[in-house]
């Protein structure tokens, strides 16, 4: 076996694919946003790989680092919006909530 | 031989985790296998040559967001019993569109050919760090911009009840003086 490219490309796709799952499945605001994480890892995982073995350069280990950095804030703000959800109406399911205001 | 070997370690540390994440109904459960997830995606990064990145992920990821989901599973768990996190209902249609995403992913996968070369792997930091402060001078400072706007925010979701709730009573208060 010579791990290559598609390896990284599958890899990425199941991540995605389980990642999709849990934002679609998951009743928990917490749980949806895991799913997110996966799937921001798994287009990580493409820049990284695309970067590495297609276009031998720098650009996409860079916009990986951008992913990463947008990915802290959003899981911040995310996360302010949940303990808000939680203080306001008791519960963190996604389905029950549907403002951030009683 | 060795590497391949390390390969398959890494992916399997990087889906069976995930996997958990998805499917399990413990959400506290499903925090502590994301740390594994991040574990070998960063890994994967390393195995890649993507040293700078790798180091990135096992800082920010793992030591912030992580923990950051962590203190809020805590921190909002409620005893609702056999309550599920997820819903059954939800699993065939969940299922068969992360099935059919999945498909075509991989058949696109397969079926194109990218062009793809080996090359020996360079250290990149000097480099990401120079682009950083060279070429991609305005989206290093716009997202620095964006992170103290993300960081703002939180804070003013967290406070807003606190602050409704204190602004009538500072109103009577002003009023009865």
């Amino acid at each position: 076996m010579n791990v290559g490219l598609p390896h990284f490309l599958t890899i990425s796709a199941a991540l995605f694919a389980l990642g999709l799952f849990a934002v679609m499945s998951r009743r928990n605001a917490i749980g949806i946003l895991m799913g997110v994480e996966l799937m921001l890892n798994a287009s990580n995982i493409n820049f990284v790989a695309f970067s590495r073995y297609v276009q031998h350069g720098i650009d996409g280990q860079i916009m990986a680092a951008f992913v990463i950095v947008l990915a802290a804030a959003e899981a911040a703000v995310a996360l302010a919006i949940v303990l808000a959800m939680f203080r306001n109406f008791g519960t963190v399911h996604a389905d029950t909530v549907q403002s951030l205001k009683r | 031989m060795t590497g391949d070997l390390v390969f398959i370690l890494l992916a399997l540390l990087t889906i069976v985790p995930a996997v958990w994440v998805v499917f399990s109904p413990n959400i506290v459960h499903a925090g502590f296998a994301l740390l594994f997830t991040l574990f070998g995606v960063a890994g994967l990064y390393a195995y890649m040559g993507a040293d700078y990145i790798a180091v990135t992920q096992l800082m920010v990821y793992i030591g912030g967001v992580l923990v950051l989901v962590l203190f809020t599973v805590m921190m909002t768990r409620v005893p609702q019993g056999k309550r599920a996190n997820y819903g059954l209902d939800r699993f065939v249609p969940a299922g068969v569109l992360s099935l059919a995403v999945f498909g075509l992913l991989y058949k696109t996968i397969t079926s194109v050919d990218w062009g793809a070369g080996h090359t020996e792997p360079v250290p990149t930091v000097a480099e990401i760090g120079t682009n950083f402060m060279t070429n991609y001078i305005f989206p290093f400072e716009y997202v620095s911009l964006v992170l103290l706007v993300a960081m703002i925010g939180a804070a003013i979701l967290i406070r807003e009840n606190k602050n409704t709730q204190d602004e009538p009573e500072n109103g009577e208060s002003e009023v009865q003086s």
